[in-house]
């Protein structure tokens, strides 16, 4: 037999209230609407598109399944080198970014110069295309007679990527140091923590922690841009899908690359939006 | 014997003048509360005297040393003079425990086993054991307060300033921290505050200094000060509070 | 009667073209861009010795002739002969073309027909080797085995890069650059060792361009496999395509081609053949 008090309480905790009621209908309606209007759009896209007199040829020449399949296979392989040119840049720019940083941050005056060179380097490599670097140094640097393999494109092409990535990275960990409350600082001094000490356990921790999502940008943007190696030699997935498009007189293997680059960055792009989302939310 | 002696000490930000010649004497195990309005120079005169802010003119002596020489180590004097702050000024992203453990670690140079009963057994007196692990976000703010305080005492400091350590929490949470000042008191610790508290500066301090404009306008024991204000303005301020 | 001859003569020579002109105008009447004008495409720059001077208009270099040759033999005076520039992607793109034919040495492969039409070819390629001096001090020679060693570079959009995978079978992954000017640095710089042109591309480039250049040596242009021949490119479904090969044939026939050929195109004697 059920005990009514027992009864009585579930029926509170279950029963919705009203205005619950009123709000769980309006959630549906407007997700109702929601799905209504996008599949109204992709109705109207997938129905008009093909009505323009040139979408035969464009699918021929940007969508043909053919040729797909026949370059898929080999643009995936290549894109194992932006992978891997990726993977060692990375590392390198946080690194570089940091002690760039970390230079505009000196307030020693005999430190003067190197404040001033990360004020000129931040300055000069956000200032120019990456292309433009990436050549410069890609060809520059191994003309001036350097041996083999120490000419290699892969060498002075990453070094290009990593000092303009540096450079961007610089700035956000120098904003996050900048965003560290001068209280911080002055709890560290006040604790007999030199200034030294105090950057390196009690700002720059949290500065990191803060540009984090930025820095994520960044990174994603570094990983399409490692395409631009493809200019001073190495046929990466950029280059490889513009050897097919050749061969083939056919743009399918650009829209194949494209969607190998989407793969890695759509997710990644996510994580950085939930991240920053989730230290915005820590903040208020 | 004096342990901290300031004389002339002024200070300018700008062509703003903080401090205008203050003259201030403190004993060993002297507990000594100043006392003014906002912007009378409380928070400056504290800043002054851990050296987080130069002084333009004047001296302070420490054991009577000046320490306001230009180009006397400033780190040397603040392992030996600590500070808590109205902010709590916590490090986030560390725990409690690694808050109170970094200078001591940094600075004097202990090993964290060394240095892991003796802070385990400050947290304890402090009754803040349970909470050694948890970071500052997720302590109530007397709790933070009082980890600030066991902060600044894990350096075993000679004198503690306490900068309006009550004024950003919430009422209920003020007796937990000025229990802690009690606590010092009894061991004999000598402290400067700047407070608002006036009960318990009255309960407390051996001397009470009322701070206007920069200057020390009136230096008595509370019981002198508060029921007889020599200065008209030591009245008018009080009579505002009450 | 001497006078009257030449006269005669002069009449005759007058009237010739323009009868052939305008049976062959008949062909290419309206299927052009523009009605009267012949709409020619080369690349942006126009390469020596297929365009001298990067000025296609004045009928110097091999394909400014070629162009200039078919334009007359469809009827076309000179200045009906109108000049536009695309990159190879602009050639092969889907949506109207702005040119009625396009030549930059687009080699003719049954992909590329796929998707674009070619004309009959106007000349067939041999590719040579190009590299630098130093290279062939250090001991390269012009064997298979011997190139198989090297560190290659190619132009990504030609079709020296299959070509390189077939043949050569290089140890190491080429390295593959947009355009001419990237091979040139890449080897100047000694990032490559060689790389794989057609010959007066090569020729041109060795003799001008590249510090040191040489020809290691070349793969023959009749060979069996995969001979790399120029033609025109259009867009597929051009009406325009039976006359230009139309043309093309009667220019081959007559060896008006081999004469501009012969005029444009340095002969390559004396560079050793690859076996």
């Amino acid at each position: 037999m059920p005990n009514p008090d027992q009864g009585g309480a579930a029926a509170l905790s279950a029963a919705p209230t009203r205005r619950e009621i009123h709000e769980a209908r309006l959630r549906r309606r407007s997700g109702a609407i929601a799905a209504g209007s996008t599949l109204l759009v992709i109705g109207a896209i997938v129905l008009f598109v093909p009505m323009a007199p040139g979408w035969e040829a464009v699918r021929r020449s940007f969508f043909n399944a053919e040729v797909f399949r026949k370059t898929f296979p080999g643009l995936l392989e290549a894109f194992l080198v932006d992978v891997a040119i990726f993977l060692w840049c990375a590392p390198a720019i946080a690194l570089l970014g940091l002690v760039i940083a970390l230079c505009r941050d000196v307030r020693a005056p005999a430190l003067f110069p190197l404040r001033l060179f990360g004020a000129l380097y931040t300055d000069v490599f956000r200032g120019l295309p990456v292309v433009l670097v990436v050549y410069l140094i890609g060809f520059g640097v191994p003309g001036l007679g350097l041996p083999r393999p120490w000419n290699s494109p892969y060498i002075w092409g990453s070094l290009a990527l990593i000092l303009v990535y540096a450079a961007y990275v610089a700035e956000v960990i120098r904003s996050g140091i900048d965003s560290i409350h001068v209280s911080q600082r002055s709890a560290a001094a006040s604790l007999g923590l030199s200034e030294a000490d105090t950057m390196r356990y009690v700002v720059l921790p949290q500065a990191i922690r803060n540009v984090a999502p930025a820095n994520m940008n960044l990174f994603i943007a570094l990983q399409k841009d490692v395409a631009l190696l493809s200019f001073i030699g190495p046929v990466e997935i950029f280059r490889q899908a513009g050897v097919y498009k050749s061969l083939l007189a056919n743009f399918t293997p650009y829209v194949g690359a494209a969607l190998i680059f989407l793969a890695i960055t759509i997710p990644a792009t996510r994580y950085a939006d939930y991240l920053l989302h989730r230290q915005r939310r820590r903040q208020s | 014997m004096a342990k901290l002696v300031l004389q002339g000490v002024r200070k300018r930000f700008g062509q703003n003048l903080v401090l205008d010649g203050i003259d201030l004497t403190v004993s060993q195990g002297e507990m000594v509360c100043l006392i003014g309005a906002s912007g009378s120079g409380k928070s400056t005169l504290l800043r002054c005297i851990n050296l987080l802010e130069p002084i333009d003119d004047g001296t302070i002596h420490l054991d009577g040393v000046d320490i306001s020489e230009p180009g006397y180590d400033p780190q040397a004097v603040r392992t030996r003079i600590g500070i808590v702050f109205q902010s709590f000024n916590l490090f986030p992203h560390m725990t409690a425990a690694q808050n109170v453990m970094l200078a001591p670690r940094r600075v004097l140079g202990r090993r964290p086993e060394e240095m892991a009963g003796p802070v385990e057994a400050l947290f304890d007196r402090f009754g803040l054991k349970h909470r050694m692990g948890h970071y500052p976000d997720q302590l109530s703010g007397g709790q933070q307060q009082r980890v600030a305080i066991i902060r600044a005492l894990a350096m075993s400091p000679e004198i503690m300033l306490f900068d309006e350590i009550t004024s950003a929490l919430d009422p209920e949470l003020v007796g937990e921290v000025l229990d802690v000042l009690r606590q010092l008191r009894a061991e004999g610790m000598t402290m400067v505050l700047a407070t608002h508290e006036m009960g318990f500066a009255r309960e407390l301090a051996d001397t009470v200094c009322f701070l206007d404009g920069g200057r020390i306008l009136e230096r008595a024991p509370p019981g002198t000060l508060f029921t007889q204000p020599r200065e008209e303005r030591t009245r008018a301020f009080l009579s505002r509070l009450l | 009667m001497n006078k009257t001859f030449s006269a005669t003569a002069c009449l005759l020579l007058m009237t010739a073209p323009a009868a052939l002109a305008g049976a062959h105008g008949d062909c290419a009447a309206g299927k052009t861009l523009e009605d009267g004008v012949l709409t020619v495409a080369t690349g942006n720059p126009a390469y020596y010795p297929w365009v001298l001077n990067d000025a296609p208009e004045s009928g110097e270099g091999f394909e400014a002739a070629v162009a200039y040759a078919i334009a007359a033999e469809m009827g076309f005076e000179g200045d009906a002969v109108r000049w536009v520039r695309t990159s190879f992607d602009e050639a092969i793109q889907p949506g109207a073309k702005n040119f009625d034919f396009n030549l930059q040495q687009y080699s003719i492969t049954p992909e590329r027909e796929q998707m674009v039409d070619f004309s009959l070819p106007y000349y067939t390629s041999a590719m040579a080797v190009l590299t630098t001096q130093a290279v062939i001090d250090a001991g390269a020679q012009p064997t298979v085995e011997s190139l198989k060693g090297l560190v290659w570079g190619a132009d990504a959009n030609t079709t020296a890069v299959p070509m390189l995978a077939e043949i050569v079978q290089p140890e190491r992954d080429p390295l593959l650059y947009g355009d001419n000017a990237d091979v040139t640095a890449a080897m100047q710089a000694g990032q490559i060792d060689a790389a794989l042109f057609d010959l007066p591309t090569a020729l041109y480039l060795s003799a001008v361009v590249v510090e040191g250049g040489a020809i290691l040596g070349q793969f023959p242009a009749n060979r069996s496999e995969n001979p790399d021949q120029f033609g025109l490119l259009m867009e597929e479904g051009n009406p325009l395509r039976d006359c230009v090969d139309a043309a093309i044939t009667a220019l081959t026939e007559s060896g008006r081609l081999a004469e501009i050929e012969a005029e444009w195109l340095q002969q390559a004697t004396g560079v050793p053949v690859i076996e």
